[in-house]
């Protein structure tokens, strides 16, 4: 097998057709007659974190609330170390992109004067199994959108520091993409399967975040030499054992608390109810032997028990076919909690590209939204949808002054020879999958994975880094056999790019800012005098490079400084 | 937990191939539906919701606490029924209507 070349323009790429992106691309086509690419390793029907479905929108202003309070809670639930401007542009942007939402389809609950109902302080109630569906059908409907599913991006085609377009192959066609663009905007979500998983075997893909979104754009992004922000923060979700589905639907649709095997409510002996506090208070529990921990449903009526079920199959159906399997639901029988391994994901927390407050990255021509850019958590759907129309409209700011850039002929057939050397020659002693699993002991084992508590310490991330860099060295031998194995060991590839500078930035925040996510026994303390700043890197001659940035303040406008 | 694509009701039409998000499905050499990376199926229900045959079943692995009850759906422009077959063949439905929120 050989692929062969094929050259596109357009005047901005989109690299990922999730969330942000697709709303990325309606926003180009409603702005501007410009052209665009939205690259999709799967298809935007269903690919990415909502494929199953969405169960609330998570991120929205309701009656008594504003986009002050908003960013006083998203400050307070991270330590006060988030981007202000980033997550204030957000918040007063959420309302309108939501009954944006419900224009293209979207069923949002309304009470009997028109308004939306919300559960809790930020959330409101929406049927959202078909979300992507609902997305998908808007791109489409443009004209100057042009969608290319299950194409898999490697890498960026950079010239002197800007981005000029992006590299790719198909998972059909024996084609390798060179596509040229004036802009290009990542959207490419964020990293899982860095870490074991909860269920190595069988199951191992049942986990919280999309198996399939592998830190493609982190890495791409790395290796391309941009400043990656705060990668120490992880996310490690609080779910129900097993079927790693949400806890949050029964927290509050039930109001069901989180108890120990003696029935005890446990969370608030660890601190304010935030989320990493929700982990580390389960964590602890079972440290203490105080576990399994539960959510308390039993004694629930059987009209909830019904209602879960719903919710559950328009969001999580394995949740319900356990229920089933089980034969007793959740008002028999309380829920089984716990902590899943850990991911890397800008839209929970603030790991990810550093960008301006219009979500350009470091890199020229390169922008950022969605779970991939960094610096404002608790993005949810609503915000990756205004990420996305914010870095759509600085994009289209920018190539108003900028020209297609001639494609070194070159440094092309480089990048094709070299893909192509993957589908050729010796498969060696190691697959794809084999190394993904070595990575993945590694992270658990020396990077604070499940088996360690999430606890780092130095010597165990000098190990980890050590194994990492070995495990990246080897993995320049790996061939396919097909297009789906070439995916598969640009996937590792590209995790291993993740957790090399996961590593670094683990290494460098000497305080323990935030429980479990980022859980350092050398320095068990939050230090606000010392820490209050960001932990920023950039990838120089082979090495992972930190900086430290000052906090960015909510009416801030932060522009990079060359 | 994953999904069987059963051969004698798959049509072959490839409507669920095109939706799979870890692009996991293929076409068999019978022209039929297959999944050809069983163990790495997220369980979104993407393809069985696409299935206008209910010819895709899901089902939670052994270590999920799967017993071999299997799940897959039937729909019409208002409501999806979510079907549970279990191993003695007994079935039971869950419907739930589209253009109804969650309560939860």
């Amino acid at each position: 097998m050989q692929l062969k070349l094929e050259t596109l323009d357009t005047d901005i790429l989109i690299i990922g057709g999730g969330t942000a992106g697709c709303f990325a691309a309606v926003t180009i086509a409603e702005n501007s007659e410009c052209t665009v690419i939205i690259a999709e390793k799967a298809n935007i029907k269903r690919s990415g974190c909502l494929a199953a479905g969405v169960n609330a929108l998570n991120a929205y202003i309701v009656e008594g609330q504003t986009p002050e309070s908003y960013l006083e809670y998203v400050i307070n639930d991270s330590e006060g170390l988030v981007r202000e401007d980033l997550v204030y542009g957000l918040a007063r942007n959420l309302n309108r992109v939501a009954h944006k939402l419900e224009g293209l389809g979207l069923i949002i609950q309304k009470d009997e004067n028109g308004k939306y109902v919300s559960r809790g302080n930020r959330n409101i109630k929406i049927n959202g199994e078909n979300i992507k569906p609902l997305l998908a059908k808007a791109v489409e409907e443009k004209a100057h959108v042009r969608v290319l599913n299950r194409v898999n991006v490697i890498d960026y085609i950079v010239s002197n520091r800007k981005v000029i377009g992006a590299y790719g192959f198909s998972l059909d066609d024996d084609i390798f993409y060179v596509i040229r663009a004036r802009a290009v905007i990542c959207t490419t979500g964020g990293a899982a399967g860095l870490y074991r998983p909860n269920n190595p075997g069988f199951s191992r893909h049942k986990m919280w975040y999309c198996p399939f979104n592998t830190g493609a754009g982190y890495a791409m992004g790395i290796r391309a030499g941009a400043e990656m922000t705060t990668f120490e923060m992880r996310f490690i979700a609080l779910r129900c054992k097993d079927t790693i589905a949400p806890t949050g639907t029964i927290a509050q649709g039930v109001w069901a608390p989180q108890v120990n095997s003696r029935g005890e409510e446990y969370d608030r002996k660890y601190g304010p109810p935030k989320t990493h506090i929700r982990i580390y208070s389960t964590v602890e529990e079972n440290k203490r032997g105080s576990g399994p921990c539960f959510l308390k449903t039993a004694g629930i009526n059987r009209e909830d028990e019904a209602e879960l079920f719903k919710a559950y199959l328009n969001m999580a159906p394995a949740q319900a076919l356990k229920w089933m399997e089980n034969g007793r639901g959740p008002a028999e029988e309380n829920v089984e909690i716990e902590g899943t391994e850990p991911y890397i994901v800008g839209g929970h927390t603030a790991s990810g590209y550093w960008v301006d407050t219009g979500r350009a990255t470091t890199l020229a021509g390169l922008y950022a939204a969605g779970d991939v850019a960094g610096g404002s958590p608790q993005k949810y759907v609503t915000g990756c949808l205004a990420e996305g129309e914010i870095a759509a409209l600085s994009a289209l700011e920018y190539i108003k002054e900028q020209s297609f850039e001639e494609l070194e002929e070159l440094e092309t057939m480089q990048k094709l020879e070299k893909v192509n050397r993957r589908l050729h020659g010796n498969p060696g002693i190691f697959t794809a999958e084999d190394m993904e699993e070595a990575m993945q002991k590694v992270m658990d084992e020396y990077a604070g994975g499940i088996s360690s508590g999430y606890a780092v310490n130095s010597s165990r991330l000098a190990l980890a880094e050590k194994y990492i860099d070995e495990l990246l060295a080897g993995s320049a031998d790996l061939r396919a056999a097909d297009l789906h194995g070439l995916m598969h060991i640009y996937e590792v590839t590209d995790r291993l790019y993740v957790c090399k500078s996961l590593i670094k930035h683990l290494q460098a925040r000497k305080e323990t800012r935030w429980h479990s996510f980022q859980e350092n026994i050398d320095y068990p303390g939050k230090d606000d005098d010392n820490w209050l700043k960001y932990v920023n890197s950039r990838f120089e001659d082979g090495e992972i490079k930190i900086v430290f940035r000052d906090l960015v303040k909510r009416d801030e406008v932060y522009e990079h400084k060359s | 937990m994953s999904i069987r694509v059963d051969s004698e009701t798959c049509t072959g039409c490839g409507k669920c191939r095109d939706v799979c998000p870890g692009s996991l499905l293929y076409e068999a050499p019978s022209g039929k539906t297959m999944s050809r990376f069983p163990r790495d199926c997220w369980g979104c229900t993407a393809c069985v919701k696409e299935c206008a045959f209910g010819a895709i079943k899901y089902f939670l692995g052994a270590d999920l606490g799967g017993r071999g009850t299997t799940l897959h759906t039937r729909q019409d422009d208002e409501y999806i029924h979510w079907v549970f077959i279990k191993p003695s063949g007994g079935e039971e439905a869950i419907t739930v209507r589209k253009k109804e929120a969650n309560r939860y």
